[in-house]
Parts: structure tokens; C-alpha cells; sequence
């Protein structure tokens, strides 16, 4: 009897037959006709044109979208490392397993779990002018009020700072659990070498977890690459689409334009860029472990 | 016998970070503070200035206007269903699947989850597009099976799930077995309650995942009545601060995170476990 249950059969394959079937209709389907759209020029009501890489060349040759990518990549260069260095500054101080620590480390992670509208409702009425928290801070010490989210150059770093606040917690969670595995003897042994505490974080602590802030890095640039709610609802790409991402590009032009095979496009080229991103990251830190050892 | 200068604790604690940290709280929790501030204050005292903020009266009467306007309350209840179905479902597909991919053998087993493990990596934005066309096909947008369905998908559920039954010991099933038990008995009565801190942890992770969605929702229900609290806060915002005042918006914040909240509240460990155990494994 314990034979059968361990033998190989096809029946019991049909445990992951609800799960597969969801999987190809709801996304290996989608994935296949979002490419094959990207490829023709698709009519509202019905009817496609294949039309070749006409929609790429039409979506690489704008210039709003250019301007997409641009934004998007600074924002993506300025947050992954502020979330990176600043997760792992919070591990740091935070693991300990006193209650005022524990308390800080919920406080951190709280803001995580909010919705995206609830996080720029927060942010925005902290920013509006004349009325805000920001213009009455700006007042009590007699400076000259921004108007963050309607003014170049302030909108998209207004947009950071809310994306700072809301995904915090994750980075600094992943370094508390890597921290934790790190083996308590070798800080025994360097007690016994009367090391530094600089010493420590540069020689034991940090090479410890490199693989684990190679992990949050590869993490937070494939999410932040896909910010679109806090741009759309804090400053709505503006002003002059400097804060517009490329997710919201392609909300526009396929779900506002209804321009379905540019969009369709649009989104599979920012899906090589993540992939390509990842990889290089990947890439860069085997390589960088290699010439270390 | 050699005397230590610091002891191995002194060595990866610092005060004064502690105290940094500390003060980066106070800053985190500020903009929270003030919108729960400006929730409890009178919308007309308000727009002469919102450092009225500080000072008394403080009032309800924001919280008793949500639950009277009926729009925010059926926001709500399309949240609910939503996320709560949603929950059901993953939790019910992934065990299943996650039972098979690590207990059972069956042809071209290996290859279905590294297929399956690949779907980790699609974002949402490289599908939206079909599954919007596809959705409109049978006609299922505007509906709150249209909204559960497409999270339904998500690989992060089967992978996280079959890491917890392969953490089973094996002599379990085998003991079952001697009993001549059926394969689908072993899963359903000796496997699946051993998983219930697991099931606690993917099902919490699921619905905070389903109660906060936003792009979905935003392009499939375009109906205001069936808006899902996430895409009716986002639709009252774009008419900012002139209509409704702050105080509203305040209370409206207050009012859409208290579900969240409360989970975390009760459950952070299990919501830890899922969004740092699922990265690090």
C-alpha cells in the first residue's frame, strides 16, 4: 500500500490541476496575448491588424515615453539605494530584543500594510500648500513655503519621499533576519581580538549578509520600477510629466488613449528592462563574489 | 587569562543608533498623527487654518458622516468580498497544488514547478492589458468575480505552500499510509490541519495583498458602485480638499486602514513570517 502512495501516477497530478488551470488562462495566456497585441494594431471593438514592430518603433520614438523611462530610472536610482542603506541602518540599530525596539521595529513595518490611495491621502494632505504639515513646519521656522507636488524638480523627490515611507519596512525586516542567522561565535572571537566596533560591521557583519542585501537590492528595483499609484494620485505625472512613470504611460496610452497595441507594447518592453535590471544586478554581485574569493 | 575591552554584545549594539532610530520614528509616525489630528477636528474650523489641529474641541462628527453616506460603506463591503474570496481561493489552490509538488510524484512534476516558479517573475504590468480584453470577452468586469479572479494566479502562494509541506517529516504520511488511507484523505485529514500557521500566515499576507490592490480594480470597476475602498478614497481625492474638507479625508484614511490595522495588530508575527520568510528561503 505505502508502494502505490509513493509510486509515480498520473492521477495524482490532479491536485494541481485548479491551480494550472488558473495559471495558463489568468497568466500564461494573457502573457502570450499581451506580446501577440504588442504586434498588431488592435480596434476597440474587435479586430486586429498584424502590423510588426510598428507599435515598438511608435513607442521608443515618443518622446513623453522617453521622458517616462528618465524619470523612472531616477527615481529608481535614488530610492533603491535610500530604502537599501536605510533598511539596513534600521536592522542595525533595531536588533535587540528590548521593547522599545520591538515597538520601533512595528512602527517601521506598519506603514507597509497600507493601500496605496491611504498612503498619498497621508502624504498629500502633508504636503499641500498654505494648509499642510510641511507649509505650517516651513512657517513656524520663517522659510518660504514649497509647493511640493505642483513645482519641477520637487514633484517626483515628493513622490520618493512617500515611497520611502511606504516600503521601508520590508528592507529593513529581510536585514533583521539575516542578521539573526549570523553564527554568535564569530563576535565571540572578535571580543577576544579586542576588534572595533567598526571593524566588526565592515569584517563580520556585512560580509555576512551580502547576499542578502544583493537580495533586497534585486527586490526593491523590480518593485520600484512598477511605481505608478503614488505618481498617478500624488502629482498625476505632473507637472509637465516630470514625475510620470512608465507604468503610468502605459495606463494612459492603453486604458485612457485606448491605444491597446501600443500599450501592450509599451508594457512588454518595461517587463525586458525589470528583467534586464535584475539580471545585471544578479550579474554584477556573482561576479563581484568571484573576485573576492 | 586575557581581560576583553568590549564583550561580544557591546559590539553589534549602539545607543546612540538606537536613539537615531528612534527619532526617525517620531518622524515616520508624524504624517499619521496629523491625519488622525485633522479626522477628529470640524471641516469649517479647518479651512481657516489646520493648526487648529492642536488645540480643542475635537469632534466625531466625521466618522458618524462616513457611516452615514452610503457610498463609503458599500466600498467597504465590495473590499470585503473581495479580499476575503480572494483569500479562500488561494489558500485552496495553493494547498492542493502545494501538497503535489512536495509530496506526491507525478509525471512531468519537475517541470510544472519550475514553470510555475517562472510565473514569479511576471509583472502585472506585462499581462494587464490581455486580461483586460479577456475580461471584457465574458463580460466580467463591473462583477466581484472579476475582481477576485486574477490574484487567483499568483505563484508566490504555491511556492510559499509547498515549502511548508516539505517541511512535514515524512513518517506522518507514512503512518497513514499503513492505514490504507486514500491519497486525497492523507492530505485533507492528516496533512492540511499540520499546515494551519502556515495557512494563517498565506492567508493573512493574501487578503492585506487583496485589500490594498489598486490597479486592478481601477481599470475593472468603473462603476462607482462597485468600487472597492482603494478606488473610491483614490476617486474622492481627485476632488481634493475643496468638496468634502479635510477632516473627511482624514476620517476616510482612518476608517479604510482599520481593517488592516487591526490584522497587523493581532498578527504582525504571522505577516513577518510570510513577506520576509517567502524572500529569504
Amino acid at each position: 500500500m505505502a508502494e502505490s502512495y509513493r509510486r509515480s501516477r498520473w492521477s495524482n497530478g490532479l491536485f494541481v490541476v485548479p491551480y494550472l488551470s488558473v495559471f495558463l488562462t489568468l497568466l500564461v495566456f494573457p502573457l502570450g496575448w499581451g506580446i501577440w497585441l504588442s504586434l498588431n494594431k488592435v480596434d476597440l471593438f474587435g479586430g486586429e491588424r498584424f502590423i510588426g514592430l510598428k507599435n515598438y518603433a511608435r513607442v521608443l520614438s515618443d518622446p513623453i515615453f522617453g521622458q517616462a523611462v528618465k524619470n523612472t530610472v531616477i527615481f529608481v536610482g535614488v530610492s533603491v539605494p535610500t530604502l537599501v542603506i536605510l533598511g539596513l541602518f534600521l536592522a542595525l540599530a533595531l536588533n535587540k530584543t528590548t521593547k522599545g525596539s520591538s515597538f520601533l521595529r512595528g512602527v517601521f513595518f506598519a506603514s507597509s500594510i497600507l493601500s496605496v490611495t491611504i498612503v498619498t491621502l497621508i502624504w498629500r494632505i502633508v504636503f499641500i500648500p498654505n494648509d499642510g504639515l510641511m507649509s505650517l513646519i516651513f512657517n513656524y521656522f520663517g522659510w518660504q513655503p514649497i509647493g511640493f507636488l505642483s513645482t519641477q524638480g520637487w514633484s517626483l523627490f515628493s513622490v520618493g519621499v512617500a515611497t520611502v515611507w511606504w516600503c521601508i519596512g520590508l528592507p529593513m525586516m529581510l536585514f533583521l533576519a539575516a542578521l539573526q542567522q549570523i553564527p554568535k561565535d564569530l563576535y565571540e572571537a572578535a571580543a577576544l581580538d579586542n576588534a572595533t566596533r567598526w571593524r566588526v560591521l565592515t569584517r563580520i557583519t556585512l560580509p555576512s549578509i551580502k547576499s542578502t542585501i544583493m537580495l533586497v537590492a534585486v527586490i526593491q528595483v523590480v518593485m520600484q520600477f512598477q511605481l505608478f499609484g503614488q505618481a498617478q494620485l500624488m502629482t498625476n505625472g505632473g507637472p509637465a510629466g516630470s514625475s510620470r512613470p512608465i507604468v503610468m504611460y502605459i495606463y494612459e496610452v492603453g486604458f485612457l488613449r485606448w491605444d491597446i497595441g501600443m500599450g501592450a507594447a509599451a508594457s512588454q518592453i518595461l517587463f525586458l528592462i525589470i528583467l534586464c535590471a535584475a539580471m545585471l544586478q544578479y550579474w554584477i554581485s556573482t561576479r563581484k563574489e568571484e573576485a573576492d574569493a | 587569562m586575557k581581560t576583553l575591552r568590549y564583550s561580544p554584545e557591546h559590539l553589534t549594539s549602539n545607543r546612540r543608533l538606537f536613539w537615531i532610530a528612534a527619532a526617525l520614528g517620531i518622524i515616520m509616525m508624524a504624517p499619521v498623527a496629523w491625519i488622525i489630528g485633522l479626522s477628529f477636528k470640524d471641516n469649517a474650523e479647518l479651512l481657516r487654518g489646520t493648526e487648529a489641529v492642536f488645540s480643542l474641541p475635537y469632534t466625531l462628527v466625521n466618522y458618524t458622516n462616513i457611516l452615514k453616506s452610503s457610498s463609503v460603506f458599500g466600498w467597504f463591503m465590495n473590499s470585503m468580498i473581495v479580499a476575503v474570496g480572494q483569500t479562500f481561493g488561494v489558500l485552496l489552490l495553493s494547498s492542493l497544488a502545494g501538497y503535489a509538488f512536495a509530496r506526491l510524484e507525478f509525471p512531468f512534476r519537475k517541470t510544472l514547478f519550475i514553470i510555475v516558479l517562472f510565473g514569479l517573475a511576471v509583472p502585472e504590468q506585462a499581462v494587464i492589458i490581455a486580461r483586460h480584453q479577456m475580461f471584457n470577452w465574458f463580460d466580467l468586469h463591473n462583477t466581484h468575480i472579476g475582481l477576485i479572479l486574477p490574484n487567483l494566479s499568483s505563484a508566490f502562494g504555491v511556492f510559499l505552500m509547498t515549502q511548508f509541506f516539505r517541511a512535514i517529516p515524512k513518517e506522518i504520511d507514512e503512518a497513514a499510509m499503513l492505514d490504507n488511507a486514500s491519497t486525497f484523505r492523507i492530505f485533507w485529514k492528516v496533512l492540511l490541519p499540520l499546515t494551519l500557521p502556515a495557512q494563517a500566515t498565506l492567508g493573512i499576507f493574501t487578503f492585506l495583498q487583496a485589500w490594498n490592490d489598486y490597479w486592478w480594480p481601477l481599470i475593472s470597476a468603473t462603476k462607482a458602485d462597485m468600487y472597492t475602498l482603494t478606488i473610491g478614497i483614490a476617486s474622492s481625492q481627485t476632488n481634493f480638499a475643496q468638496s468634502e474638507g479635510l477632516g473627511f479625508l482624514g476620517a476616510q484614511a482612518v476608517f479604510a486602514s482599520l481593517p488592516v490595522v487591526i490584522v497587523y495588530i493581532f498578527f504582525q508575527r504571522h505577516i513577518v513570517t510570510a513577506v520576509s520568510g517567502g524572500a529569504v528561503k
